[in-house]
């Protein structure tokens, strides 16, 4: 069995209009989601918006900047991952098929195992 | 020492023949893709100092397999950590142990071996280097050759592929029934681009790759063999078949391009139409009928057609419709705009054509001003048609093509060279 991440992207400001209906419909199809997936399912998180991301580099002078946003801005975010265990790639897509993303996609991502 | 030729001939054979059923038997041993293309290749240079002193085997197949499987066993006893570090998943992985298992129990593992080189997961230019290399079992060096680039860009292309294949687990498995036909597809649209781009070289002096076409030819020959009841691989089988029926004749004898209304229909391979003809009536016997069949059926009519004008041009247009809602993409489309200009006359479809001239997919794309061009001089619209010659022109990189768009262009240039001739009006510019 390996473990994947399944990094969960979204169009944030389809989210922001969406309404409290928006919210609570999601959370049903998580909620049905989650039922579904149990036995494969090892963790998850939905986050907060980009809005609130921090973003700490190193500068080449061993300083660090510390600045308001996410590492990279893009239209569609990550908003959200599960963590999965699946004997492959085929059935990890499978469960991948299932995640609730009605504004955007999701990546998937084998986690890497040191020996 | 010289190998003896007919040991050669019939380890390159074995070599065309078997290679794709010697690695997938092997992967089954080693887990490892690269491990089991090492034994393997070792198995073809054993084959040729061994059969040379001892005579070639009656079942070279199985005869390499044993080899290759036995040293991938050595390997594993040399290298322990190889079966702990398995990239590939295998849920049924066999060890042939001290003795080598009956050669006639070697499971047929090619079906296996295709889906996993035409994983979705894989880039499509991925997918048609790994089947070229694995299924066809062509060096890096060959697939390079095939697509033009250099060999180090196709060994990294490669190597890629088949990091993401153990890195992300890429299953060594005939997909389960329900994700069968979607996995099938994809297998048939890497092996017809395969086709297709030998059929019609994209760039370079020839028009016909024909190590492509051949290869192509042996992989759907495969397939039809592995999945006898699918019809989109009789579809797909049918096309091929049908398609290049007529490649003898596609090229004169002087290197220049020949088109279908001047082909010599009596050179065209009959078996293969007769084959191919079988294949269209099976294929299109499932409801609705795929988009290969539908293909093969057009290239059919074409194929029995006696002569260009006498091409049932109505019988091809309503295969268009069937297509363009099946597979709505603006080069079928264009196809059947073609078509309807000798079904409906050339102003119907001239109009067909320029409703597509927003296609952004068809920017670009050579076809579409050739077209263009062919029926605007039919219509004596001839500065039009120059200019969308030049704009043809422009778009095509195969030297075979180009010299024919040129001779056309020659040909419309004395056309309104004639003396007496009204002058052809302000042309428009060419694009540039």
């Amino acid at each position: 069995m390996a473990q994947y991440l399944i990094l969960i992207y979204e169009d944030e400001a389809a989210w922001a209009t969406a309404g409290p209906e928006g919210y609570e419909q999601a959370m049903k199809e998580h909620t049905a989601f989650g039922h579904a997936n149990g036995a494969a399912l090892r963790g998850g998180n939905a986050l907060q918006p980009t809005g609130t991301a921090t973003t700490v580099r190193r500068e080449p002078a061993g300083s660090f900047s510390v600045t308001d946003g996410p590492f990279v801005e893009t239209k569609e975010a990550l908003g959200g991952y599960y963590l999965v265990e699946a004997a492959d790639l085929d059935e990890a897509l499978a469960v991948a098929k299932q995640v609730p993303a009605p504004f955007g996609g999701v990546e998937v991502r084998p986690v890497q195992v040191f020996d | 020492m010289l190998a003896d030729p007919s040991v050669s001939a019939a380890v390159a054979d074995a070599h065309r023949r078997e290679w794709a059923f010697v690695l997938a038997a092997t992967v089954r041993v080693t887990g490892d893709l690269g491990m089991a293309e090492e034994c393997v290749q070792d198995a073809y240079a054993q084959a040729l100092s061994t059969w040379g002193d001892r005579g070639v085997p009656a079942r070279p197949g199985a005869w390499l397999t044993t080899v290759a499987r036995r040293r991938a066993v050595d390997a594993g006893r040399r290298d322990a950590t190889l079966r702990r570090s398995l990239p590939l998943l295998l849920d049924d992985r066999v060890d042939p142990g001290p003795q080598m298992a009956d050669p006639e129990e070697i499971a047929d593992d090619r079906l296996r071996l295709v889906f996993t080189c035409c994983h979705p997961a894989l880039r499509l230019e991925a997918q048609v280097a790994l089947t070229l290399r694995l299924l066809c079992g062509l060096t890096t060096a060959e697939v390079a050759a095939a697509f033009l680039v250099s060999e180090p860009t196709m060994a990294a292309r490669l190597t890629r592929a088949k990091k993401k294949i153990s890195g992300a687990r890429i299953p060594y498995r005939v997909p389960a029934a329900g994700e069968l036909p979607a996995r099938v597809d994809a297998v048939l649209t890497v092996v017809h681009l395969l086709f297709t781009t030998g059929h019609t070289a994209p760039v370079g002096a020839d028009l016909i790759r024909r190590d492509l076409v051949e290869r192509a030819l042996d992989l759907t020959r495969m397939l039809r063999a592995l999945l006898p009841r699918d019809a989109d691989v009789a579809g797909l089988l049918a096309l091929i078949l049908l398609t290049d029926a007529r490649s003898a004749t596609r090229v004169g004898g002087d290197g220049r391009l020949v088109l279908l209304a001047e082909q010599d229909r009596t050179r065209w391979d009959r078996n293969a139409i007769g084959e191919g003809v079988a294949l269209v009536r099976e294929a299109l016997r499932r409801r609705p009928p795929g988009r290969f069949a539908l293909m093969a059926a057009i290239a059919a009519v074409h194929a029995e057609a006696p002569s260009w004008t006498d091409t049932d041009w109505g019988e091809l247009v309503a295969l268009y419709d069937l297509l363009v809602q099946l597979w709505p993409s603006p080069v079928v489309a264009l196809n059947r705009a073609v078509a309807v200009g000798f079904a409906a006359g050339i102003d119907a479809g001239l109009h067909a054509l320029d409703a597509l001239a927003a296609e952004p997919q068809l920017a670009g794309y050579a076809y579409l001003p050739a077209a263009r061009a062919d029926l605007l001089r039919r219509l004596g619209r001839l500065s039009e048609a120059r200019t969308a010659y030049e704009e043809a022109l422009l778009l095509t990189q195969n030297t075979v093509e180009r010299d024919f768009l040129t001779a056309r262009l020659d040909k419309l240039g004395q056309a309104q060279a004639k003396p007496g001739s009204t002058h052809p009006g302000p042309a428009p510019s060419a694009p540039r």
